[in-house]
């Protein structure tokens, strides 16, 4: 009897197979513009200019890659790609940094202002950076952080999610072990060092995924404060690979580096999708 | 909620919190505070010192047509972008759930999309609809349609949106996708002993036990479509054509920093600032309804 309902509600048979094709259709026509970048960065700007391209991958593989990485369009690829990589992970590990610390402040101790600085820290939460960019610009330009990695970092740090996410799991860390600290005489950063920061693990890990992905992702920002090309980032330098003017563009060059901005990200939400859907959903929680 | 157990002192808490406390007020307050400032004010001809206007920059605003056709055009853009990327979400979640075997291998194929950066999306659906080398404009030319994203404003936010949807699909199929296994098995099994089918067990019971997740994924997409395709826009269409993919984010961008008008711009900031302030209150409102759900 309960298989017969199990049949009823789980397709079997041609449904199972039509939920099958739908489900690999789906796929396929999500996949298609990764497939046609990867394509067209393995054939020549020939292949490209005469539409229409090919759709299987040609014999230009190691030659568009080699070409992209060290030489590039304004500055090679790999430059981009190290400058991109400091600016995720510095992002991710300055805002898991401050905010372990600011929260384990928020949680543990009963200090004047606490009220005040909490709810400061709150309203961050609300403004994205796009919002308040030419003030921004303007703090950064005088500090002479322009192209600059603590000028790429710094401004994308300045807000609340992770506090937010590490207070919540610091309540609920039982209370008798910040007792039995306390009886021991341990003092309240080798308490924050031994018992919460291992604790945290998972949801520092995590975070971690989700920072990495929101700092390589930068846009608007890299593009306003990186006017040297040497400090450009992957993600925004593939738009200053276009010719200004009437030219053709080299697809190839340009398509090898769009595959190339996304396989750091790609890599890390398939490989730790685990942590990657936890954090997802705590973030935004 | 409160600890019982705290520890003494106030010196160390202070400097615990202090990192995070002067990087928010230089990199945050104080900006955001300069945007309300300087919204109050216009630059002299030559840029030598500021006139207070009041709310001078916000009236002339608010008259501006192109100002108001941003507005038009975000809510356009936004509204599709949320569909776009909800329904096909919600059709690939609703198939994923009923197979027994197999969707964790969809399930990481279909998050790939996510983390590719909105630029990069727009990169690559340009390169699709390129007007000289794209496939999909050279097979709709094949058709007997003139693709032309670069004069058609129609067709250049139809692609806009379409790019900007794409990543999201894999985000709204993760939610989806976890809010429909956790409806109860149960309940399903019962409508169908007593002969519901698979639409009408859908529609009656499977979807409005859906609905938080809905409305949460509803709210969190419009904010995504407002303020994180900027990079979609600015690499397909840079606005154009007429302004007819501007929308306000991108404006912010084109009017400060383009066109030089601090005060605008910074009036532009206060308003989007107060934008973003309402949906975080609806954001809110719903979470605390989710709790008691």
């Amino acid at each position: 009897m309960a298989r017969e309902i199990h049949g009823m509600v789980e397709k079997r048979g041609a449904g199972l197979w039509l939920t099958h094709v739908f489900m690999i259709l789906g796929v396929l026509v999500i996949f298609f513009p990764i497939w046609l970048a990867f394509v067209a960065s393995t054939v020549t700007q020939a292949d490209i200019i005469r539409p229409p391209m090919p759709v299987w991958p040609g014999d230009q593989f190691w030659t568009n890659y080699k070409n992209a990485l060290f030489s590039g369009v304004n500055v090679p690829v790999g430059t981009m790609l190290m400058n991109s990589l400091i600016m995720a992970i510095g992002i991710a590990v300055g805002k898991i940094v401050i905010s372990l610390l600011s929260a384990f402040a928020i949680v543990y101790f009963k200090f004047p202002g606490r009220g005040v600085f909490f709810w400061l820290i709150f309203l961050t939460l609300m403004l994205p950076v796009e919002v308040r960019i030419v003030p921004t610009f303007e703090v950064v330009a005088s500090f002479g952080m322009l192209n600059s990695y603590s000028g790429l970092i710094f401004p994308l740090i300045a807000s609340a999610t992770a506090t937010f996410l590490f207070r919540q799991f610091f309540l609920t860390i039982p209370d008798e072990l910040a007792e039995a600290a306390r009886v021991d005489g341990a003092r309240p950063m080798r308490f924050f060092w031994d018992i919460v920061v291992p604790m945290s693990r998972t949801n520092i890990a995590a975070l971690f995924v989700i920072l990495f992905i929101y700092g390589w992702n930068q846009y608007l920002w890299p593009l306003l404060i990186t006017t040297d090309p040497e400090m450009n980032t992957i993600v925004m330098g593939i738009k200053q690979m276009f010719p200004s003017g009437d030219d053709f563009a080299h697809w190839p060059t340009i398509m090898a580096t769009s595959i190339l901005a996304m396989i750091p990200p790609v890599i890390v939400v398939v490989g730790m999708q685990r942590l990657f859907i936890r954090g997802l959903v705590d973030s935004e929680k | 909620m409160e600890k019982r157990v705290t520890f003494r002192g106030w010196l160390l808490p202070l400097l615990l919190i202090a990192p995070q406390v002067i990087i928010s007020a230089v990199f945050f307050f104080y900006p955001a505070g300069q945007a309300i400032w300087q919204s109050l004010f216009i630059p002299d001809p030559f840029g030598l010192s500021m006139q207070y206007v009041g709310l001078g920059n916000f009236e002339f605003l608010l008259s501006d047509p192109f100002y108001r056709a941003s507005f038009v055009t975000t809510a356009i853009f936004s509204i599709l972008v949320t569909l776009c990327s909800m329904i096909p979400a919600l059709f690939l979640a609703v198939l994923a759930d009923r197979l027994i075997k197999g969707s964790g291998v969809y399930r990481t194929l279909l998050i790939w999309p996510y983390a590719v950066a909105p630029a990069v999306a727009g990169v690559l659906w340009l390169f699709m609809f390129n007007t000289r080398v794209g496939v999909v404009s050279w097979y709709l030319g094949q058709l007997g349609y003139d693709w032309n994203h670069v004069l058609n404003g129609g067709e250049a936010m139809g692609l806009v949106v379409v790019a900007s949807a794409w990543g999201r699909i894999s985000y709204n199929f993760l939610f989806f996708f976890a809010a429909l296994q956790a409806v109860p098995k149960s309940v399903i099994e019962a409508a169908a002993i007593d002969g519901a089918h698979f639409w009408r067990r859908f529609w009656t019971i499977v979807l409005p036990l859906l609905s938080p997740t809905t409305f949460f994924l509803l709210v969190v997409n419009i904010v995504y479509a407002f303020f994180e395709t900027f990079g979609v826009i600015h690499t397909i269409t840079a606005g154009g054509p007429q302004q007819t993919t501007t929308i306000l984010v991108y404006k912010v961008f084109s009017d400060g920093f383009v066109g030089q008008d601090l005060g605008s711009s910074s009036a532009q900031s206060v308003i989007l600032l107060i934008v973003v302030g309402l949906l975080t209150v609806v954001q809110f409102k719903f979470i605390e309804k989710r709790v008691h759900y």
